[in-house]
């Protein structure tokens, strides 16, 4: 272990070709770069991890401006057109003539053999499809009000919401993608706030485990041994199912985050302890032993740098853990309830097999927790090449 | 080899004591306690319940002690009679509930993890030998849809598909009319005819995750100077690959048995339920949606030693195989 070289003397990176020229004049550079610069570098050459910077980047934007990016307030019901399919977008209307794209108005109809609504368009008048309109009104986190929304139909159109509802709307007339987006405002910051949690019990417990070595580093490492070794749904589901209906929805919220933390920990505070007992073999850590630093400062300065990286990948490598814990509990009626919108929540009307037959689109969450999960796991991977000095 | 199964069977008491501790905990979880809630239950439904009976129920489930009395009253009643308390929601002693149906979940994960291992490991070693070919970028992909959806959303499309595409109704264990049929040829078709999917459902999560590692080690190991020297020495190409570096892959592999039985047990709750298989998860669903405690715990000190039983069984099974195991550090390879 001690034999290992720092990353700077390491030989720069086999590019690829065709950059190659740009890289040699930067050979300098190359060599005056710091630890993060170098990351960075590595990072852009991961394609596929950059696809998911880009995709988590647009899912976080449209959670953080949920109030504005959604047509619809996501509890806003339209009774008059519940279960309905996705809206048909048009670019040509009845007489053929080509318009920027429109919608028609839907009109409820009864399927004559099985009594089951179901919707035509009154092709009379055409309704574009605008951006910026005026809808339901909003308080953007709680502060701005504002009714303008990204896109939409003119509200006062014969006093009535013309619905663009790109996902189609769930049983109660609710939009899906509304609430889509409303719901990823929470299940995709589950998993942010619940890996801010582990990331402090980790941090604290791996640390201390693997600097003070011993008894303790023994002790540690058996719970989080057996803390492993556990089924985590179950659990989870245990500890859920003993939180309050009552409670009000920003506590739930919490504590069900506090709750998929409880074994997110684990997993960071072993590689934490491991990348802290190598580092300590390290001989600039010897050094400054010999200078008489202190032993906090030692870990803050020295050695917290040199697996800063390590940690930020298992972080993120757990985040799709938690979203899937959150959509799992909510899902199941033991995590987040109604009126709170969370994927899980919404999936909870998929349970039923009829429903679901019926508005197959009620099953759009799951795409979307499958991408959010599936660009996490890119963005992991990639992370991990990138942090990795000894990976070329 | 003997002084190392020893001390692992050692360290499986501490953890069992910790796991029991885990569920009493969560026993103790929700506000009032169970006997309260059995009262009012009991009087809710008619019965009269006088003081001579509520102290005689509060002296059985020993409330009138501390928590650790209780707490050791419940663990020496799980250790000498397996009693692990009753279960009000289905009104049944919890070990009956439970013990009937822990049995299929087990048999499903075992199932689940045949499947896994019969797929995994050809195709590991398959695509390692094959890198970059056509054949390993398809098993990436899939290996990264496999990891990422899981199971019981799975389910939850498959079932979907299946009742619009087919009209088919694939939830439970059997057709409606075979549940209360006697054990038969015709049962056993049919219950064939429903475990698939749920044993398929919950072995693509776990298969994905195997062919990757085994396709990673396998890559370490092919790079290494043992490969060429038997090259060299004109062995056929099958011989070199089965009796060295897939030897040495097979190793981690082995010790994803008590993992993948984790993997299994947690993935596989939240797929029975969706499912409705009668199988243990529902149960704890259930259970947990009335706050019968009791039935949670137990299911959570099963689950727990069972899981426990897993990683021992995988731990002796490396050290069975991999000599650095038995000789060196109990944490090695």
């Amino acid at each position: 272990m001690s034999a290992t070289s720092i990353p700077t003397t390491e030989k720069p990176p086999v590019l690829p070709a065709k950059k190659k020229t740009r890289e040699i004049e930067k050979g300098e550079e190359f060599y005056r770069a710091g630890q993060w610069q170098l990351v960075w570098w590595k990072f852009r050459r991961h394609k596929l991890a950059q696809l998911a910077m880009i995709v988590l980047g647009i899912l976080y934007f449209t959670a953080i401006f949920a109030e504005f990016v959604t047509p619809y307030d996501p509890l806003h019901r339209m009774k008059e057109y519940a279960g309905m399919p996705p809206t048909t977008i048009h670019w040509i209307d009845a007489q053929g003539t080509f318009h920027l794209p429109f919608v028609y108005k839907p009109v409820q109809a009864r399927d004559p053999e099985t009594f089951r609504p179901i919707y035509q368009e009154e092709t009379s008048q055409i309704y574009p499809i605008k951006l910026f309109v005026h809808g339901d009104p909003y308080k953007l986190w709680g502060v701005l009000s504002s009714d303008i929304h990204l896109y939409g139909t003119d509200l006062q159109a014969e006093g009535a919401v013309i619905p663009v509802f790109l996902l189609g709307a769930d049983t109660l007339g609710r939009d899906v993608l509304s609430r889509v987006i409303f719901g990823g405002r929470i299940s995709l910051t589950v998993g942010l706030i619940g890996i801010a949690l582990s990331f402090v019990f980790g941090l604290v417990l791996g640390g201390v485990a693997g600097f003070f070595g011993g008894l303790v580093d023994e002790v540690i490492m058996r719970l989080i041994d057996i803390l492993i070794s556990l089924p985590q749904i179950p659990l989870w589901m245990s500890l859920a199912a003993a939180l309050p209906q009552d409670w009000p929805q920003l506590r739930t919220y919490f504590f069900v985050t506090i709750i998929l933390s409880i074994f997110g920990w684990a997993y960071l505070a072993r590689t934490v302890r491991g990348k802290l007992l190598s580092l300590r073999e390290e001989d600039y850590v010897m050094a400054a032993q010999l200078d008489g630093e202190s032993e906090g400062s030692i870990i803050t300065r020295y050695m917290l740098p040199g697996f800063a990286s390590y940690i930020i990948v298992s972080l993120t490598i757990s985040i799709p853990g938690m979203i899937l814990g959150e959509t799992s509990l909510s899902f199941l009626g033991l995590g987040l309830q109604s009126p709170t919108i969370s994927w899980g929540v919404m999936l909870q009307d998929a349970q039923n097999l009829q429903a679901v037959s019926q508005l197959p689109w009620l099953l759009w969450p799951v795409v979307f927790v499958v991408i959010a999960v599936l660009m996490f796991n890119f963005l992991g991977d990639g992370l991990r090449d990138a942090a990795d000095p000894y990976v070329t | 080899m003997l002084n190392y199964i020893l001390l692992r069977l050692l360290r499986m008491i501490p953890q069992i004591l910790i796991i029991s501790v885990i569920a009493w905990i969560i026993i103790q979880l929700p506000p009032g306690d169970y006997l309260t809630e059995h009262i009012n239950r009991l009087r809710a439904s008619g019965l009269t319940v006088d003081s001579a009976e509520v102290d005689r129920l509060t002296k059985m489930y020993g409330l009138d002690q501390p928590y650790w009395g209780q707490y050791w009253k419940w663990v020496t009643g799980i250790v000498t009679q397996g009693d692990f308390g009753y279960s009000f929601t289905y009104a049944k002693p919890v070990n009956q509930v439970i013990g009937e149906r822990i049995g299929m979940t087990f048999f499903i994960a075992m199932l689940a993890f045949i499947v896994c291992w019969g797929f995994a490991i050809p195709v590991g070693i398959l695509v390692a030998v094959k890198q970059y070919s056509v054949l390993d970028y398809v098993f990436t992909f899939l290996g990264f849809i496999g990891l990422a959806v899981p199971g019981f959303l799975l389910a939850l499309v498959l079932m979907y598909i299946s009742l619009t595409w087919f009209g088919l109704h694939v939830g439970g264990l059997f057709s409606p009319e075979m549940i209360t049929a006697p054990w038969s040829w015709a049962k056993v078709v049919d219950f064939l005819g429903h475990i698939w999917l749920p044993v398929i459902i919950l072995a693509i999560g776990g298969t994905a995750n195997l062919i990757r590692t085994l396709r990673a080690t396998m890559l370490d190991e092919l790079r290494k100077q043992y490969v060429i020297v038997a090259r060299a020495k004109g062995l056929s190409e099958w011989r070199v690959l089965i009796s060295y570096p897939v030897r040495i892959a097979i190793n981690p592999i082995l010790s994803t048995f008590g993992w993948l039985l984790v993997w299994f047990f947690s993935g596989g709750t939240v797929v029975e339920i969706v499912l409705n298989l009668d199988t243990a998860g529902p149960v704890l669903w259930r259970s947990l949606m009335q706050q019968d405690m009791y039935t949670a715990g137990a299911y959570i000190v099963i689950i727990g030693a069972l899981t426990t039983l897993g990683s021992l069984v995988s731990d002796l099974l490396l050290a069975a195989v991999d000599p650095r195991v038995r000789f060196g550090k109990m944490e090695a390879a």
